[in-house]
């Protein structure tokens, strides 16, 4: 176990520096000078620039100045948003309500996928489960700020069931609907997911020799066929949590959920680039750092997974 | 040996060397049968595949030729007097809040995000055929470079990184940067889908045949691994082409797509979000556009995956 964990984080290390060195370059690559862009149509003092550009590091060369930056990412240090405000602070205040948002959505899409997509593949080729099939499919091709829009249209202006966006301190009640529209892609994909892997467990011997000896259905089901069907489920939907937390821009944005995801979009929509990338790297490392986590839980779970290469 | 080619009727020996005609005379090549005459056959039975091709048909023709399907020009003609107005006889989809009509800014819209999904499509497909290829057949170090290379893009969601290129290459936006900034990170589900297929391609038989006899490995690859593991590149591509559409749509929603003058589904939602209380016909109609054509596209993976997957057809 020790030597998976050990192989696992060495792992990560490459693709750790590969994301950042990416985003960085990237950065590096825009076209302009940053500092004359801080002046407007002001023609600065060539002595304050000289200044502003060794404080920045900006005369150093560009590997120089990654390596700065790494090292301000391991001590905490995002850089400031556009408002003059720490990163970090910015985040410390709005990922609990990202978590909080994105627990709820994975909720949903596990709940909601695992039943429909039971009955589903049980009562496979009946109306239920082609209905079923062509609705996750229309879900599945559907932008998800289409998917907003119509659920703010539908259930905030027509029927007035939830508020069309997310008052302050985002209170559960009004996170309800933003999280269905966060889970609503992943949970067609889940549903489907596990119609397929439970028509494929139904189909086993096991299977047939319960109903041989005798068994309800009502004992089949749930022990026999669900819980083995359940390994790719559990997978996709853990992988899941991440992309749920960072997949969270747009529907937080037009939810206006006070979460991370709506701070990158207000810093997108206002063009502030500089932003935009300290965001957009948070986000790609707690990407990172959730799907290490899942690797290493799956680990310990299921002793297959430490073996393979 | 005789240089009369072998006929595909009999395997043993020559028809006229053996008086067992009935027994060898098996006849082989009566019904011809590959995994793609199989797909082939398949699909066709299937209504889903009739639906999307036809939606797919649809949509290109009115790509290439959109002034066959409206005479109303979509932005000189536009009045502000019409603002966010209701359908009339003329303009059968109502106007957007510049006054223009929305029907026909949808029709001349296609183009835009028909070829963003066509160019990402075939970037995606050229890197990931080449890294996936060359990491599945070849191995070893090569493998463990293309592969840890995927990895750190596969690690960056797409739709952020496109965010930042878009950010970054604010002063050139158009279609093909816009494709660009999509599908250099959108590649690796492709190489990683081939490589796993190469793997397994690579153990069969007429492989080792092949090497057997001393054909190169570029030629091994080529002639006979690639062909037989492109299947689920292809359906991999057919989604990913759906898919590139929403990430065009996302990024003009967002602003930080496609320039206002350019005309796309994407920016037409993006300007039509705040009239969604008083004008939502401006909303619904380009977003309903968007999901038909990116639906079209699924749905023909969907269609090409059961097809070519056998395990797949099962449990249908």
């Amino acid at each position: 176990m020790a030597g998976y964990i050990l192989r696992r984080l060495l792992q990560a290390i490459p693709v750790l520096l590969g994301t950042t060195f990416l985003i960085y370059f990237m950065v590096f690559a825009m076209p302009g000078d940053p500092l004359l862009a801080l002046f407007g149509d002001k023609t600065p003092n060539p002595a304050l620039l000289e200044r502003l550009r060794q404080e920045y590091h900006l005369d150093q060369p560009f590997i120089v100045q990654y390596f700065l930056y790494l090292g301000g990412i391991f001590r905490g240090d995002f850089g400031t948003s556009f408002s003059g405000e720490a990163v970090s602070d910015i985040l410390a205040r709005t990922f609990p309500v990202t978590i909080r948002l994105a627990i709820l959505a994975l909720i949903i899409e596990f709940v909601g996928g695992v039943l429909i997509g039971l009955y589903s593949g049980l009562r496979k080729g009946k109306l239920f489960d082609g209905t079923a099939l062509i609705v996750s499919l229309v879900f599945i091709s559907l932008p998800i700020f289409v998917i907003a829009f119509v659920g703010q249209y539908v259930f905030g202006i027509q029927l007035g069931w939830a508020r069309t966006t997310v008052s302050t301190g985002a209170p559960i009640q009004d996170l309800i609907l933003p999280a269905f529209v966060l889970a609503s892609i992943s949970l067609a994909q889940l549903i489907r997911l596990t119609r397929a892997s439970v028509i494929e467990t139904a189909g086993l011997d096991f299977v047939r020799t319960a109903y041989g000896k005798g068994l309800s259905r009502r004992r089949i089901i749930p022990v026999h066929i669900l819980r083995n069907s359940l390994i790719p489920v559990v997978t996709y939907a853990a992988t899941d949590f991440g992309v749920l937390l960072v997949g969270a821009t747009v529907t937080e944005g037009i939810f206006n959920v006070p979460g991370v995801g709506r701070t990158l979009y207000q810093a997108i929509i206002r063009g502030e680039g500089p932003t935009v990338v300290s965001f957009v790297t948070v986000m790609v490392l707690i990407y990172l750092v959730v799907n290490l986590v899942v690797d290493l839980l799956y680990g310990l779970l299921d002793p297959r997974i430490r073996y393979v290469k | 040996m005789s240089n009369k080619p072998l006929s595909p009727t009999h395997f043993v020996a020559p028809l006229e060397e053996t008086p067992l005609v009935a027994i060898d005379a098996v006849n082989v090549g009566e019904r011809k049968s590959n995994l793609w005459i199989d797909a082939w056959r398949d699909m066709r039975r299937r209504p889903m595949f009739w639906v999307s091709a036809v939606i797919i048909l649809l949509v290109v023709v009115v790509a290439l030729a959109p002034n066959l399907f409206t005479s109303v020009p979509p932005n000189s003609d536009c009045q502000l007097s019409n603002s966010n107005g209701a359908p009339t006889g003329e303009h059968i989809l109502g106007f957007t809040k510049q006054g223009c009509d929305v029907f026909s800014r949808i029709v001349h819209g296609t183009s835009t995000s028909l070829s963003v999904g066509i160019i990402v499509t075939i970037l995606t497909s050229v890197l990931g055929i080449l890294f996936g290829a060359f990491a599945g057949f070849y191995g070893g170090w090569l493998d463990a470079v293309l592969s840890r290379a995927g990895d750190i893009f596969f690690s960056i969601p797409y739709i952020l990184a496109a965010v930042v290129i878009m950010s970054v290459f604010s002063a050139y936006r158009n279609v093909f940067v816009i494709s660009l900034a999509i599908g250099i990170f959108a590649w690796p589900s492709t190489a990683r889908v081939l490589r796993a297929e190469i793997l397994r391609v690579k153990q069969s038989d007429y492989v080792m045949a092949a090497q057997a006899v001393g054909v190169s490995n570029l030629k091994i690859l080529m002639r006979h691994v690639l062909p037989n593991s492109i299947a689920p590149v292809i359906v991999v591509t057919t989604i990913s082409l759906g898919a590139a559409i929403v990430a065009e749509a996302t990024l003009s929603f967002l602003g930080v797509g496609l320039p206002n003058s350019t005309m796309s589904w994407g920016n037409d939602i993006s300007a039509a979000q705040v009239d969604l209380r008083n004008a939502p016909q401006t909303l619904i109609y380009p977003s309903l556009a968007l999901s038909i054509t990116v639906l079209a596209f699924i749905m023909m993976g969907e269609v090409v995956r059961d097809a070519l997957d056998p395990k797949a057809r099962a449990q249908r």
